[in-house]
């Protein structure tokens, strides 16, 4: 094991050590955080139970349509604008400032038009996502060095084969960077307009073990989906090393 | 396989071939290039040397398809070449174009599987280029675990496996060392003659296109046009001792001789900045 990761791994397990060592010793009350010990115990007994079994299906189905739908918009509008200059010189201050835009504003409004379902808390997961692969992809293919351009006319191929066969594979280490935004983009925003107004999913779950004093079902689902958000972007970026190693000298 | 020569049928003809640049902001128009007439001999090998900025890129690209002529008239075996790659030619750019993201194989078969040739035809052809390059051991590579010779390499058996009739080539070398490119025009001089293709070489080495060309096209600085087209008059059968032949020294230095004042002009004409 690398020097570096031992060292990671002792910083994390020093602090959860440090946590627990702190709340033991009554210095943090067991009031305001449980011990990390009891959280993963508590983890342990709601996955055992099966009894949030819907609400954590339903939140990741609804994080995985988000992932996709800003996947797949995302790459296709970052293509059609990077042939569009004119569009793209338009709609520029508004990639420059999307950020700043408080997504969760809208949802009353996405409420009032897709109602009480899954919809809404989609739509935001998506909102959040699909700028982030937008701009990573317009990075990616604005480098595309022009002689693959004149190696794909040399090969006589049309503006959809570039675009699918040299353009986009060369851009592909940037939209990976951008599909590894969406996924977190697509977590936080699902689960955090569950916290809002929706009747299920782990966000809703976690919101009303909080309004119920329930801390060890709180911090066990917030345990679960720090785990799972970390092993998620974890295997995402050991796959983005993979890639860049084929193209880093 | 013809033998070049005055008696080979013509692969190539330019007429009047000119660009002009248009006028941009502030700037006004930049003649680039022209007029240029030139008969190609089909499975002839042509190199054209000429100083910085005279054009040379611009005519290979008029000839390739890849940028129409402002006025003139290009034709390959007779037909007309009108801002797209004609059927049959072939180009290696000074650049590294080979793709990233494919294995050494996988760059190579490209072509063939853009147009859709059958998996054992592609098979067959790539294990070809691949051992004729000398790039057996490497086929499973990507471009970024290769030299920048082998990169070129991989570039010119990716044009090879399509079998063009004309091959062009953009200061492929440039980018190499000295050995290297010595070796590297050896490789080419087999590939000229095993192929039987025409090949028209841009260099901005006197001594390389002394070395490997039947003739070479020596142009002007800015607007690039011919002065002479020096006949060197190799056997067929050569490769890179040549430069020990007593011909080759008076060969190279009578281009000099009519590239100098050309030089110093387009040095005169842009200053020290390329």
């Amino acid at each position: 094991m690398k020097r570096v990761t031992l060292l990671r791994i002792l910083v994390i397990l020093g602090a959860i050590g440090l946590l627990e060592g702190l709340i033991h010793a009554g210095i943090v009350p067991r009031f305001t955080i449980i011990p990390p010990s009891e959280m993963a115990s508590a983890l342990a007994a709601i996955l055992a139970s099966g009894k949030l079994k819907v609400d954590i299906a339903v939140t990741l189905t609804n994080v995985a349509v988000a992932i996709v739908a800003s996947m797949a918009a995302g790459v296709t509008i970052g293509t059609v604008l990077q042939r569009a200059a004119a569009l793209r010189r338009i709609l520029d201050p508004l990639f420059a400032t999307y950020y700043a835009i408080p997504m969760y504003a809208f949802y009353p409004l996405l409420i009032v038009v897709f109602g009480l379902g899954d919809v809404p808390q989609i739509c935001i997961g998506f909102l959040l996502a699909v700028m982030a692969v937008i701009i990573n992809t317009l990075n990616g293919l604005d480098r595309v060095p022009r002689v693959l351009l004149k190696a794909a006319r040399m090969h006589r191929m049309s503006a959809l084969r570039t675009a699918l066969r040299i353009r986009l594979p060369y851009a592909a280490p940037y939209i990976f960077t951008g599909f590894k935004l969406a996924v977190a983009y697509s977590f936080i925003g699902v689960i955090g307009a569950e916290f809002i107004t929706s009747s299920r999913g782990i966000g809703y779950e976690i919101s009303f073990a909080y309004n119920n004093f329930d801390n060890r079902l709180m911090y066990g689902l917030i345990l679960f989906v720090l785990a799972l958000v970390l092993t998620v972007n974890m295997s995402l970026h050991a796959w983005e090393k993979r890639l860049m190693m084929r193209r880093q000298r | 396989m013809s033998p070049a020569g005055g008696d080979a049928p013509v692969h190539v003809t330019l007429r009047g071939i000119t660009r002009v640049y248009p006028a941009q902001a502030a700037q006004p128009p930049v003649h680039a290039l022209g007029p240029i007439d030139l008969d190609l001999r089909q499975g002839e090998f042509f190199a054209v040397v000429g100083p910085s900025g005279c054009g040379k890129s611009t005519l290979l690209d008029v000839i390739a398809g890849l940028a129409v002529a402002s006025a003139g008239d290009a034709s390959f075996e007779g037909q007309a070449i009108d801002g797209s790659v004609p059927d049959g030619i072939g180009v290696v750019f000074q650049e590294d174009a080979s793709f990233p993201w494919l294995t050494v194989h996988d760059n190579i078969a490209f072509g063939l599987r853009e147009l859709g040739r059958p998996a054992d035809v592609v098979q067959a052809k790539v294990k070809y280029a691949l051992d004729f390059m000398g790039l057996a051991d490497f086929a499973q590579a990507y471009p970024a675990q290769l030299s920048g010779g082998m990169r070129q390499r991989v570039c010119i058996a990716r044009t090879l496996v399509l079998e063009p009739r004309l091959i062009l080539l953009d200061e492929p070398f440039g980018a190499l060392d000295q050995q290297t490119r010595l070796l590297m025009g050896d490789e080419l001089l087999r590939l000229w003659r095993e192929t039987g293709a025409t090949i028209l070489l841009i260099t901005h080495a006197l001594d390389e296109a002394t070395m490997l060309a039947d003739r070479v096209g020596v142009m002007s600085a800015r607007p690039g046009r011919f002065l002479e087209i020096v006949t060197t008059g190799w056997p067929r059968e050569r490769d890179s001792t040549i430069v020990a032949d007593p011909r080759f020294g008076g060969l190279t230095s009578r281009i000099w001789t009519l590239l100098r004042g050309e030089s110093l002009r387009a040095l005169g004409h842009t200053g020290v900045r390329r």
